[in-house]
């Protein structure tokens, strides 16, 4: 019985008010467990972001609940909050977000830095995860210097450095090419993903669903019946 | 270097063109602000130099002297009251005044006189060349070696010049701390002498200068000096109140108030703005951090850490600035009256702490607010 690592209920997020009021989630529910990969796919303004906000931590629903591992994250205040991001959590951002005035390495040691961790320490422990990135030899450029699938798996290596239970994927592929984004998302499931380990995507991009262990469908603020997928 | 500082602190030197900016603003602020309150410093110092010079611990005088270079003639019978008071150890008198000197090529060089007690020679100055006993000879002056030596054409002993058609001669060369505000050369000479060589009003003291017995007795001849209807200042207080003089009765302290304004404004426009900017291109990362995992005071953290680098690094080099300036200016002029006090470092300091607070302060709103759902949404 594979344990569950996400688990939210009866998630309400609206926007506005009065007549400006749009309502992005209606009562949504979902599981997600360790080993999984789970991709959340639908078309653009159909919640999908705002349920990956909801899911991590970042932005506060309207209504329902969610459980990470045993926390209930909602109940938590701002600064538990923040380190419940920085310590079970890992962000890939849709845009990357890197630090173009940072090399490489100091990129990836950022989450290590929030944590308090020794600067010289943490940037040779995130050499470490960028020689498993493949990006071995690049850790003193800049990222701008970097094409974009690299930049991608600097922003990969950046949300596995502190060893996130949850690894958050935000339109992974937007910014690559068809090619290049397979061989991300390949590289993702053969080496982030493990038993220990539940990985979120939200996508739109169909090339990629292969990778997927189950596919979550979104629809207008709702989540539609679940498609399983065979391990790859 | 504590991990997120460094963080702050590369985000900020790594953004060369914004940093560089943000200094810019911040040095010439300081610079400008340092510059002006220097010279009024100096000019302040400068204006009692004959009160440093001479360095009696009290000075009595006509209640109507504002400066230590405006005197009015006190009568002779206030020196000898003030030798009978309680508290008094001796009392002098003092001749300050000026006249001019005709040189040995003909031209006319206008002089500060110093007359000193014939007695005790209390105020002399420490002499580099000659004897002090010297004074006494016939028709004798020191001159004194400052920036204004040369337009004495640079005597030595047994220089002759004349003051009101009477010989003088040069019997010493002397050194001072500090040199006097109007450009004039200083002789230094006996009392008697003084009063015989210029023109004589009805009172000829300018000064008494006194000794107390212990300092507990300053407060009681200055009493004893006001009921006799004279003013008794210690030095610090004449000296303090030769620079009130010049601060509040003629209109430099206004103008200097002003430049220090302008000053905190230039800075606090440029810096301010550029620091604003330097944040507002960087809300994303911020927004970033936060979404990580950065906790606000991480972040506050940060930005009062740019804002306080940046600020003391651009003090450091507005005054490293201000220094080379004003050392080149002396360089070229010695008697340029320009001069750095705690005051006015801290004036500065000040300033640029004030800067950087409301630099940061906007920022810190600006960042405090940034909702890391927008990083999510791009």
């Amino acid at each position: 019985m594979p344990r569950v690592a996400i688990q939210a209920k009866g998630l309400v997020k609206w926007f506005g008010e009065g007549e400006a009021k749009t309502t992005a989630l209606k009562e949504v529910d979902l599981e997600a467990c360790f080993g999984e990969m789970v991709y959340i796919v639908g078309p653009s303004g159909s919640g999908k972001t705002t349920l990956l906000s909801v899911l991590s931590g970042i932005l506060k629903p309207n209504e329902g609940s969610v459980q990470v591992e045993d926390i209930a994250i909602w109940t938590l205040d701002v600064d538990h909050l923040a380190e419940f991001r920085l310590n079970k959590i890992g962000f890939v951002f849709q845009d990357f977000h890197l630090f173009p005035r940072l090399t490489t390495a100091e990129n990836v040691a950022i989450p290590l830095i929030l944590k308090k961790k020794e600067w010289d320490a943490s940037v040779r422990e995130a050499e470490g995860y960028l020689e498993i990135v493949g990006l071995k030899g690049r850790e003193d450029i800049p990222p701008v210097k970097l094409s974009g699938g690299e930049q991608q798996r600097v922003a990969i290596a950046r949300a596995m450095v502190s060893q996130p239970d949850i690894l958050i994927m935000d339109e992974p592929t937007a910014s690559l090419d068809g090619d290049t984004g397979n061989a991300i998302l390949s590289f993702v499931r053969k080496n982030i993903l493990n038993e220990n380990r539940c990985i979120v995507v939200v996508t739109h991009d169909s090339r990629i669903y292969e990778f997927a262990t189950r596919i979550l469908q979104m629809e207008d603020g709702r989540l539609k019946p679940t498609t399983e997928k065979s391990a790859k | 270097m504590k991990g997120t500082l460094k963080l702050a602190y590369k985000l900020l030197v790594n953004d060369t063109a914004k940093f560089s900016a943000l200094l810019l603003g911040i040095t010439f602020a300081v610079f400008l602000m340092m510059f002006v309150t220097s010279m009024f410093v100096g000019v302040l110092n400068h204006a009692s130099t004959t009160v440093i010079n001479i360095g009696s611990t009290l000075w009595i005088m006509d209640p109507a002297v504002q400066t230590v270079a405006n005197t009015v003639g006190i009568p002779d019978y206030v020196l000898d009251a003030v030798r009978s008071m309680q508290g008094v150890k001796y009392a002098v008198p003092l001749y300050s005044g000026g006249g001019l000197a005709k040189l040995s090529d003909g031209t006319y060089q206008s002089v500060n006189i110093i007359g000193l007690d014939d007695t005790s020679l209390l105020g002399r100055p420490e002499l580099v060349e000659g004897k002090i006993e010297d004074i006494y000879a016939e028709n004798g002056f020191i001159a004194v070696r400052d920036a204004e030596f040369s337009k004495l054409e640079n005597p030595h002993i047994g220089s002759e010049f004349s003051l009101n058609d009477n010989r003088g001669v040069i019997v010493g060369i002397a050194k001072v701390a500090t040199s006097g505000l109007y450009g004039t050369p200083t002789l230094y000479t006996t009392y008697e002498r003084a009063a015989q060589y210029l023109p004589n009003p009805r009172y000829t003291i300018s000064y008494v200068l006194v000794e107390p017995k212990s300092a507990a007795d300053v407060q009681r001849i200055e009493q004893q000096v006001n009921a006799l209807g004279y003013l008794a200042l210690t030095k610090e207080e004449f000296m303090q109140r030769t620079a009130d003089f010049f601060v509040y009765k003629t209109g430099g302290g206004t103008n200097m108030l002003i430049m220090v304004i302008i000053s905190f404004l230039v800075g606090l426009s440029i810096s301010g703005q550029t620091f604003y900017t330097f944040i507002l291109e960087n809300l994303e990362r911020f927004g970033a951090l936060k979404a990580i995992g950065a906790k606000s005071r991480d972040l506050v953290g940060m930005i009062l850490f740019q804002a306080t680098f940046t600020a003391i690094t651009g003090y450091g080099l507005g005054v490293g600035l201000s220094v080379l300036l004003i050392w080149l200016a002396k360089l070229r002029l010695p008697s340029y009256a320009a001069m750095l006090s705690f005051g006015n470092l801290a004036i500065g300091l000040a300033m640029v702490s004030i800067i950087a607070g409301i630099s940061s302060y906007a920022g810190i709103r600006r960042v405090l607010r940034i909702d890391p759902f927008e990083i999510f949404r791009g």
